[in-house]
């Protein structure tokens, strides 16, 4: 159809299919990458609810010295899925939801390079999902080894099934990690060839140079996890003999290729959160961020260098002295990269004209938590430190504070910045800085007291402990259960403030970036006409145009 | 009237002659963007066979009893014929693909399909030695890793082939290479890359007992 009939006139006025006010496409296979973040987002905060209260009922146990709230085997499978469940169904497809809406928009493309692999890619997480909930209900119940999944203990199959907690387990890894690889060849592909014209490599925004990293990291990581999981896979179901040391096989070549993705994993999900402080610290401080190159390009090398430090997980395995040596020496490295980022962060805040909205409070609280984690991170980099706290509480504190206090502080502060491009309504800033207040007292209070019980000597993944740990463990556990209350604000305003909130403009902080030169929501094109980026990013305090063509952006009905 | 239709007449209402340029530079990049995330896939793929060599080298030295009870080693005989017929088809396939580049679609599919009966033929080869063997998966570290590697690379094989006759089949469809010829050349990319994967395998397995 060429010419314009008065019918599509007439529909133009209705909500079209596919356009930014048609709620029914957030259910449908749609193709277009924003749907798909915001399909990813909310699948990820039902599995983080999910996954949360499992830790509830854990925290209940742990509040009396005695194991007297669930069963033994109970506990542990409650620690093996919340594991599971928060890494693999919350923060990956949370922080892929938020990189699939972003990175089109702030390089200025239309969409992903394979928009239909991207949506084939999301709808795999239910798939795992239910494949993973599913082990609650098969006989003995859901694994209990732990989201490492160590032989020998994952070896072990008492009730005789095939169709065990164990390969339910296994098969959703070996589902997520396949979803995962289509996600970064995607998200790699766009970044490398879909950016404007003239959006250089040194004019994307940190964003998403920190993606471009962590999905190179899945590109490398990722592979030998799946090696492992195969051969432990066939050891269960096949008899093979690979990891079971009574047959001759080695227990601890499993512990290097899943440590070897594993550990890089964590910086999958930390990465895009460096992006995330990386855009927020300049919007709020009103100052181009502090050596932006250097932010951008140490991304990367941090990328090369977490390849080569997950020995330290297994300094207690019985490592080689050489490799323990090697292998400390390569974690402490590691910080260069981080520190300069840390250091860059302060840089841009300092004497900046602060505005401390709910994202900025969010990311100042996530940047202290995890300048807190990288400290006890540097001591558990230490061989005789580590050997001294290896699975005790002090590590569970330790990652806590990088994946609760850093992690979802920096997804909260994200959610919050780019609500009102994402739904085209404004948040309440009241509930907002509530929900913040709560999450920072309850981050504190649930993963401080985990640090003490650590050097005293509690170790983890255990549902009894001595009485001389209960002053700790419940504060702990009221720390928790706040953490628990915290979400209940956060809901309340996304879902209050998306079906009634004030309308958004389009640049409603007064930010730089392509994603604030378009409507809130953008048209399901994002772009009418490509822009043509003429100036580098960050450009607060200098009045130059970020694109050269701003007002052919979008076509002029659908501004608001 | 479809959701397409209204998004294009609202292209048309906004930019006249604007979509159908951008439609074409967009469609010449797709290919482009295509070749480049497989190439970034084979890649990664490429981690996972790394993982398994790494396994297979730390199994074989450190073992205390490598080979299982009876055993003695590994016939080279066979696998090395195999191995010639798979390493030279790589070159098959690309004579094949030099053929489609001068529009010679006969001269193309003649050494394509070359290309799948050698592939057919290793596989065939493979399946032979396979049911010669006097041990199984189960036998120790050894049968373990060795069933693993040929059957994991025996598994992207087979995938080639089928790729190949699936390319084979399209060279039939009218227009079919109007959009450039990414499918042949992925097929083809794929093939080397299990070729060399071989020739790694054959040196780490075979040669080195």
């Amino acid at each position: 159809m060429t010419n314009l009939s008065v019918e599509a006139i007439a529909q133009i006025e209705q909500p079209l299919p596919g356009a930014p006010d048609n709620w029914k496409r957030f259910f449908s296979f749609s193709a277009d990458h924003k749907v798909i973040g915001i399909q990813y987002l909310v699948t990820a905060f039902f599995f983080f609810l999910i996954g949360g209260l499992l830790a509830m009922v854990m925290r209940g146990e742990l509040i009396t010295p005695e194991s007297d709230l669930v069963d033994r085997a109970v506990y542990n499978a409650m620690f093996t899925m919340h594991g599971t469940i928060m890494l693999f169904l919350w923060t990956f497809p949370a922080l892929l939801g938020l990189s699939n809406y972003l990175v089109p928009l702030m390089i200025g493309a239309k969409d992903m390079a394979f928009p239909k692999l991207n949506a084939v890619a999301f709808w795999m997480v239910p798939v795992f999902g239910f494949i993973l909930m599913a082990s609650f209900f098969v006989p003995g119940g859901p694994s209990q080894s732990g989201w490492w999944a160590y032989p020998p203990v994952s070896l072990q199959n008492p009730t005789g099934n095939l169709i065990t907690g164990q390969t339910l387990w296994l098969v959703a890894v070996a589902i997520s990690g396949v979803a995962s690889i289509m996600g970064a060849v995607n998200f790699v592909t766009t970044i490398a060839r879909m950016r404007a014209p003239g959006m250089h490599w040194f004019r994307m925004p940190v964003f998403v140079w920190t993606v471009l990293a962590a999905q190179i990291i899945q590109l490398i990581g990722l592979p030998a996890l799946t090696a492992g999981a195969v051969m432990l896979l066939l050891d269960i179901t096949a008899g093979t003999s690979f990891f079971d040391p009574a047959k001759g096989g080695d227990p601890v070549l499993f512990q290097h290729f899943f440590w070897f993705y594993s550990h890089p994993a964590v910086y999958v999900i930390i990465l895009p959160i460096f992006g995330v402080f990386s855009e927020i610290f300049p919007v709020y401080a009103r100052k181009p961020l502090f050596g932006y190159k250097v932010v951008a390009i140490s991304s990367l090398v941090i990328t090369g260098l977490s390849t080569v430090v997950w020995v330290h997980h297994m300094f207690a395995s019985g490592t080689p002295g050489w490799m323990r040596m090697l292998f400390m020496a390569t974690t402490m490295l590691i910080s260069v990269p981080t520190g300069i980022k840390v250091f860059a962060w302060v840089a841009t805040i300092w004497g900046g004209k602060l505005r401390l909205n709910t994202p900025m409070l969010f990311a100042l609280g996530g940047l202290t938590m995890f300048v807190f984690a990288g400290v006890t991170g540097i001591m558990l980099a230490a061989v005789p430190f580590d050997i001294h706290v290896n699975n005790t509480y002090f590590v569970v504190g330790h990652f806590h504070y990088v994946i609760y206090g850093a992690t979802v502080m920096g997804m909260y502060a994200a959610i919050y910045h780019w609500f009102p491009k994402m739904t085209g309504r404004m948040y309440s800033e009241g509930l907002g800085k509530l929900h913040f207040a709560l999450t920072f007292i309850g981050t504190n209070l649930n993963f401080f007291p985990m640090h003490p019980l650590g050097l005293m000597g509690m170790p983890r993944r255990v549902a009894s402990y001595d009485p001389e740990f209960a002053f700790w463990n419940v504060i702990a556990s009221l720390g928790g259960f706040l953490l628990g209350m915290s979400t209940l604000p956060f809901l309340l305003n996304i879902i209050g403030s998306w079906v009634q909130g004030e309308q958004a403009p389009k640049n409603p902080w007064r930010a730089i970036g392509l994603e604030w030169l378009i409507s809130s929501p953008p048209s399901a094109e994002n772009f009418e006409e490509l822009p043509i980026v003429i100036a580098e990013p960050y450009g607060y305090g200098k009045s130059e145009p970020l694109v050269s063509n701003p007002d052919a952006l979008e076509v002029a009905h659908e501004s608001r | 009237m479809n959701p397409a239709e209204i998004d294009q007449s609202l292209n048309t209402l906004g930019a006249p002659s604007q979509p159908l340029a951008h439609e074409a530079a967009h469609g010449h990049d797709d290919a482009g963007n295509r070749m480049f995330g497989f190439i970034v896939f084979l890649l990664s793929e490429s981690v996972i066979f790394f993982s398994f060599f790494v396994g297979y080298i730390v199994y074989k030295t450190s073992a205390l009893e490598w080979l299982p009870a009876g055993v003695t080693g590994l016939e080279i005989r066979e696998p090395a014929i195999n191995t010639v017929v798979l390493v030279s088809s790589s070159f098959v396939i690309y004579v094949a693909e030099r053929f489609l580049h001068d529009k010679n679609i006969w001269g193309f599919r003649g050494f394509w399909l070359l290309t799948a009966a050698m592939g057919s033929y290793f596989l065939y080869g493979q399946a032979v030695e396979w049911r010669g063997l006097s041990f199984g998966l189960t036998d120790g570290v050894f049968g373990g890793t060795f069933y693993l590697l040929t059957g994991f690379h025996g598994l992207h094989v087979l995938t080639g082939v089928l790729l190949q006759l699936i390319m084979l089949g399209r060279s039939f469809l009218p227009g079919n290479y109007d959009k450039g010829e990414f499918g042949v050349a992925a097929t083809s990319l794929f093939w080397h890359f299990v070729d060399v994967i071989w020739i790694i395998l054959f040196v780490l397995i075979y040669v080195w007992q």
